[in-house]
C-alpha cells in the first residue's frame, strides 16, 4: 500500500515505523528537515521537506496515487486542511487526521464528506488518557484493553503472592470461579512467552493476559492478585494535553492534585480545571512531594514531556510513599529498562496510540488492533465474513482453524454476547473475533487468514 | 479648574433632562385640580431648565470629551446637585421645612434610601406624594444604569467584575456607543417591570395613586410609603405578597432579567451566582426568622411569624426600608440580622444597596483561597466566580472596597457618637443609611423617622447616603490631592 504520512512527531514516526515493518510504500513529510533526515537514517522510507497543506507539496509527495493519506502533524487546521485538498484534488481514498481540539471532536459534521472528507479522526492524548483512566480503575492491572465497545475486555495483572490462582494449575481457574467465563490469552514468565495449558502452574511474578467480558474484570483480577484497596488519591506531575486531560476526567471522582513548573500554565490550568489541587513546582521536588503527602497518594503519574523527569519523579514517589506509579516514557529502550522495576507501569504513549491508527491501516476487517508488552505481541480484534467455502475461519469450530502457532482465539462476540474462545465454539459469519498474537510477526498470517478469498465476491 | 468646568457643562445638560421629570406630578396635579401646586411644580421646572441652560451656555467654551477623571466629578456632582433642586417644590409647598430636612427627603429618595423626615404623609397633597417616590423610582434607573454601564469602566472597588460578569450585550467594554444602547435595554426592562408591578399592587387593592407611589418606591428598593404606618396601613396580606415579589425582582441584577426577558427562560436566573446566592440567603433566613419569632412566642402562630418576617426581611434584605409591624420590638437578634443582610443581599445592577453579593462572594471565596494557601503552600488557585477566572487585581479591589466600606460605617458611627446619639441609634442609623435602607433601630427605628435628628446629624445621614449609594470610591477619590493634581 501506497501511504503518504504529513508529520514526522512522535506519532509520524511511530506509524512509519511500523508500517515500513509491514512492506508498505511510505512518504512522510514534514517541514522540519532535521526530523526527516533522522528518519530517513534509521527506516527505509521517503522523506519530503515542506508544508504538509500546500498541494504543491503534496504532489511532489506523489499523493496522485497514495492508497491513504495520514495527517498527523502538531497542527489539527493543517491536517484538516490536507485532508480537504487529498479528498477534492486528488481522490485519495481513506483520509485519517490526528485531531486533538475538543472543539472539532465535539462537532462531527466538521468531518463529513461536505466539510474536511476525514474519514477517522484520531486524537493520541485522548487514547492515552482513557487508557491511563482504566489503569486507575483496576489498580491491580498492567494493562487493561477494550473490545468491541468495551463490551470485552483484555487486562494484564501480575500474579503476586497471596492471589488466590498463583501456585495452582489453571484449569483451577475453572473449578473456582464456575459462574465467571474468562480465558487466559497468554503467560509471560521472566520475559518469554508461554503458550498456556490446563495444566499450565501460575507462578509468582508472572504476567498474565486474560480475556473476559468487561463486567468481569474484576473478579478475575482478584483471582491473580490480592484485592488492592481501591484508588482515591492520584497525584498528576506535568500539566501538559494528558495531564490535563487526566485530571479532568477524574477530577470529580478522585482526588486529583497536579504539579506544573510553569507558573502562566499553572494559572491556565487552575481555572479550566474546577475540583482538582493545581499546585506550582518541580516534579523531582521531594519536599513538594513530602509537603503534599506523597505516602498517602495511591496513583503517582509522571506525565511531563521529559522522559528522564518522568523517570526521576516516579523513582522519588515511590520512594516517598506512593503505592502505585506510572510514568509516561517516550524512549522504548527505557520502557523494557524500567518495567516491573520500582516503576510499576512504565508507558509508552506511542505504544499505546498506535493500535488504533494500525487499525485502520491493516487489511482484511480489523476492528482493533492493541500492542502488548511494548509492541512484542497484539492483540487485535477482526470481523468474520463469508462462509465456510469463501472463508478459511467462517463456519468453523474454533478449533479446526488453521491459526499459526502463537496466536489464539481469546474470545468471541456476538451481538451482545461474549463468548470465551473454546475449542468447541462454532465461529458464524459477522462474529468479532480477539485473536492474541504473542510474536507480531504472525500478524500478517492471521490478518490473511481471516481474509475472505476472492470467490467471495 | 478647566476640569470643573467642563464637567459643569454636561451637568448643565443633566439637569435640563432631569426637570422632564416634573411632568409627572405637573399631570397628577392636573388630575387632582389643585392648581397652586400645579404653579409650584411648573415653577420649579422652569428653575430646573433655567439652572441648567444657563451652567451649560456659560460653560459651553469648555465643551469637551470627558474623560474617567471627570466621570468621577460628573458622577458626584449629579447625585449632589439633583436632589438639591428637586427640594424646590417640598421647599414651596411644605411650611417650616428646613433646606437641611428638604435636602435629607430629597437625597434620600434619589439614593433610593427611603429615609424620612416628614410627618404626616397621609395628608400630604398627591402631586407631592408622587414627587417623593418618583425621586426613588429615578434615583434607582439612575443607580443600574450607573452601576451596570458608566461604574465598571471607572473601574471602582471590582465593579469591573460585575461587568465581566453580565453575559451577553454588556461584556463590550467600549465606551461609546454601547453605554447608550445598554442603558436603553435595562430603561425598558426597569420601565416594564415597573408597570407590571403597578398593575398587580392595584389588582391586589391599592387606589391607582397608591399603586404608582409604591411601585415607584419598591422597584427603585426605595421604601417611601404615602402613609406614616407604611405597607402596615393596608394590613393585607396580598399587598405584602406582591410587594415581595417585586422587591426580590428589584435586588436581583437587571441585566439578568434583560437576558431573562430575551431568551424567554428562567434558566437564565440559574447561571447568575448572585441572583442564587442572593435568593437563597433572603428565602432561608424569612423562615429561620419566623421560626425564631415563632420559638419566641413573638407571634403564637408559625403563619403569621412567617408573613410579618418575610415582609420586613424582604423589605429591609432589599434595602427598601418599608415596615408592616414594629419589628424593633422583636428579639434583638431578627433586626440586626436584617441589618446584616442589608448590607450584602443586594446584586450588582440591581437598585439594592450595600457591598453587593458580588462582592461578599468575592470575600467568601478569598478566605477559603486562603485556607488552601495555609494548607498547600504551592498551590495555584485563582478565584472563580461562575467559573471565570477572577484577576487578583479585582480582588485587591473588592478587598479595599471592604476596608473603606466598614471604615466609613466607623467613623460616621463615631460622628454621630460625639453629636450625643445613642449606640444603637447611631450604628444603624449610619447602617441603613450608608447601605441606602431607610429606618434603622432605637430612635430612627421603624416607629419613627429621622425628625428628631438635629441639623448636624441630618447632614451626617446624607452624607452617608451619598457616600453608599456611589460606591464609596466614587465620592472619596475626590478628597485625594491626587484627584486634582495635573
Amino acid at each position: 500500500m501506497k501511504i503518504l504520512i504529513l508529520g514526522a512527531g512522535q506519532v509520524g514516526s511511530t506509524v512509519a515505523e511500523s508500517l515500513v515493518g509491514e512492506a508498505n510504500d511510505i512518504t512522510v513529510v514534514d517541514s522540519d528537515g532535521d526530523k526527516l533526515r533522522q528518519l530517513q537514517e534509521r527506516l527505509d522510507l521517503r522523506t519530503l521537506t515542506g508544508n504538509a497543506a500546500h498541494p504543491s507539496v503534496l504532489e511532489q509527495a506523489g499523493i496522485a496515487d497514495a492508497d491513504m493519506l495520514l495527517a498527523v502533524t502538531q497542527s489539527d487546521e493543517v491536517n484538516l486542511v490536507a485532508c480537504k485538498l487529498a479528498a477534492t484534488l486528488y481522490n485519495t481514498p481513506t483520509r485519517i487526521a490526528r485531531i486533538r481540539a475538543t472543539d472539532y471532536l465535539e462537532r462531527p459534521e466538521v468531518f463529513s464528506a461536505d466539510n474536511f472528507c476525514v474519514d477517522f479522526s484520531i486524537c493520541p492524548e485522548q487514547i492515552l488518557t482513557e487508557y491511563i483512566v482504566k489503569l486507575i480503575e483496576f489498580p491491580e492491572a498492567l494493562q487493561v484493553q477494550r473490545f468491541s465497545q468495551g463490551k470485552a475486555a483484555l487486562a494484564a495483572v501480575r500474579a503476586i503472592e497471596g492471589g488466590p490462582l498463583v501456585g495452582k494449575p489453571l484449569s483451577f481457574l475453572r473449578t473456582h470461579m464456575p459462574q465467571i467465563e474468562t480465558r487466559v490469552a497468554a503467560i509471560f514468565r521472566k520475559d518469554g512467552p508461554l503458550i498456556p495449558e490446563g495444566n499450565t502452574v501460575i507462578e509468582e511474578g508472572d504476567e498474565i493476559f486474560f480475556i473476559a467480558a468487561t463486567g468481569n474484570i474484576r473478579s478475575v483480577l482478584n483471582e491473580m492478585h490480592r484485592m488492592d484497596k481501591p484508588n482515591k488519591r492520584v497525584m498528576i506531575v506535568g500539566g501538559g494535553n494528558i495531564g490535563r486531560r487526566l485530571a479532568k476526567t477524574l477530577e470529580n471522582d478522585y482526588q486529583v492534585k497536579l504539579i506544573e513548573h510553569n507558573k502562566k500554565s499553572c494559572e491556565r490550568l487552575a481555572g479550566e480545571l474546577t475540583n482538582t489541587l493545581v499546585l506550582n513546582g518541580d516534579g523531582t521536588d521531594e519536599k513538594l512531594m513530602q509537603q503534599e503527602h506523597i505516602d498517602e497518594i495511591d496513583v503517582f503519574c509522571a506525565l511531563t514531556n521529559d522522559d528522564e523527569n518522568n523517570i526521576m519523579s516516579s523513582l522519588l514517589a515511590k520512594q516517598g510513599g506512593a503505592r502505585k506509579v506510572i510514568a509516561l516514557i517516550n524512549r522504548s529502550a527505557y520502557v523494557d529498562l524500567l518495567q516491573g522495576g520500582k516503576i510499576d507501569i512504565a508507558l509508552s504513549p506511542a505504544q499505546v496510540t498506535i493500535g488504533s491508527l494500525l487499525a485502520y491501516v491493516r487489511q482484511g476487517d480489523v476492528v482493533a488492533v492493541h500492542s502488548l508488552r511494548r509492541g512484542a505481541a497484539e492483540a487485535l480484534e477482526l470481523v468474520v465474513h463469508g462462509d465456510r467455502l469463501s472463508s478459511r475461519v467462517a463456519g468453523r469450530l474454533i478449533g479446526e482453524i488453521d491459526l499459526p502457532k502463537g496466536a489464539t482465539i481469546g474470545a468471541i462476540v456476538r451481538g451482545d454476547q461474549v463468548i470465551m474462545g473454546h475449542r468447541d465454539v462454532l465461529i458464524e459469519a459477522e462474529d468479532h473475533v480477539i485473536v492474541f498474537v504473542i510474536n507480531k510477526a504472525m500478524v500478517k498470517k492471521v490478518e490473511k487468514l481471516f481474509q475472505v478469498s476472492v470467490g467471495f465476491f | 479648574m478647566r476640569r470643573a468646568l467642563t464637567v459643569i457643562h454636561a451637568l448643565g445638560l443633566m439637569l435640563v433632562v432631569f426637570s422632564v421629570a416634573y411632568v409627572i406630578p405637573v399631570a397628577t396635579a392636573l388630575i387632582y385640580a389643585d392648581g397652586t401646586l400645579l404653579l409650584d411644580f411648573l415653577l420649579a421646572m422652569v428653575w430646573t431648565v433655567a439652572a441648567g441652560v444657563l451652567m451649560w451656555m456659560l460653560t459651553r467654551r469648555h465643551k469637551g470629551e470627558l474623560s474617567i477623571r471627570h466621570g468621577y466629578l460628573l458622577v458626584v456632582t449629579m447625585w449632589t446637585a439633583m436632589p438639591v433642586f428637586a427640594t424646590i417644590p417640598l421647599l414651596l409647598v411644605i411650611p417650616d421645612l428646613s433646606f437641611t430636612d428638604a435636602y435629607f427627603e430629597t437625597m434620600s429618595g434619589m439614593t433610593t434610601t427611603g429615609a424620612t423626615v416628614l410627618t404626616g404623609l397621609d395628608t400630604l397633597p398627591p402631586a407631592i406624594n408622587i414627587w417623593r417616590h418618583e425621586l426613588n423610582w429615578l434615583g434607582g434607573l439612575g443607580i443600574i444604569v450607573l452601576a451596570v454601564a458608566v461604574l465598571p469602566l471607572l473601574g471602582i472597588g471590582g465593579r469591573q467584575l460585575f461587568k465581566a460578569e453580565t453575559p451577553g450585550p454588556m461584556k463590550e467594554s467600549a465606551l461609546t456607543p454601547r453605554i447608550a444602547d445598554t442603558a436603553r435595554s435595562l430603561w425598558v426592562v426597569y420601565v416594564a417591570i415597573t408597570l407590571a408591578c403597578i398593575g398587580a399592587l392595584k389588582w391586589a387593592g391599592m387606589d391607582w395613586l397608591d399603586a404608582v407611589c409604591h411601585a415607584f418606591s419598591a422597584m427603585g428598593l426605595g421604601g417611601f410609603s404615602t402613609h406614616d404606618a407604611s405597607v402596615g396601613y393596608f394590613n393585607s396580606p396580598l399587598i405584602e405578597f406582591v410587594m415581595i415579589v417585586f422587591m426580590l425582582l428589584a435586588v436581583l441584577n437587571f441585566s439578568t432579567h434583560f437576558l431573562a426577558l430575551r431568551a424567554k427562560s428562567l434558566r437564565v436566573y440559574l447561571h447568575d451566582a448572585e441572583a442564587v446566592a442572593s435568593l437563597v440567603l433572603i428565602l432561608s433566613s424569612c423562615f429561620g426568622i419566623a421560626f425564631f419569632l415563632w420559638w419566641n412566642d413573638v407571634y403564637p402562630e408559625f403563619l403569621t411569624a412567617l408573613r410579618h418576617a418575610s415582609f420586613n426581611l424582604v423589605s429591609i434584605a432589599t434595602s427598601s426600608g418599608y415596615a408592616s409591624v414594629d419589628y424593633a420590638q422583636w428579639p434583638i437578634f431578627a433586626p440586626l440580622w436584617m441589618m446584616f443582610l442589608t448590607a450584602i443581599a443586594a446584586s450588582s445592577g440591581s437598585t439594592g444597596g450595600g457591598i453587593k453579593m458580588m462582592r461578599t462572594l468575592v470575600l467568601v471565596k478569598q478566605a477559603g483561597r486562603e485556607f488552601l494557601r495555609l494548607l498547600h503552600p504551592a498551590v495555584v488557585n485563582p478565584m472563580k466566580i461562575g467559573g471565570h477566572v477572577v484577576p487578583n487585581s479585582i480582588v485587591f479591589a473588592v478587598l479595599g472596597f471592604i476596608f473603606l466600606y466598614f471604615m466609613t460605617i466607623v467613623t460616621l458611627t463615631f460622628v454621630l457618637l460625639i453629636s450625643g446619639m445613642d449606640f444603637i441609634s447611631a450604628f444603624t442609623a449610619v447602617l441603613a443609611s450608608v447601605n441606602n435602607c431607610g429606618p434603622g433601630l432605637g430612635t430612627v427605628g421603624p416607629a419613627s423617622n429621622y425628625q428628631g435628628l438635629t441639623d448636624f446629624q441630618t447632614w451626617v445621614c446624607t452624607f452617608g447616603m451619598l457616600v453608599g449609594r456611589l460606591e464609596i470610591f466614587t465620592v472619596l477619590i475626590l478628597f485625594t490631592p491626587h484627584f486634582w493634581r495635573r
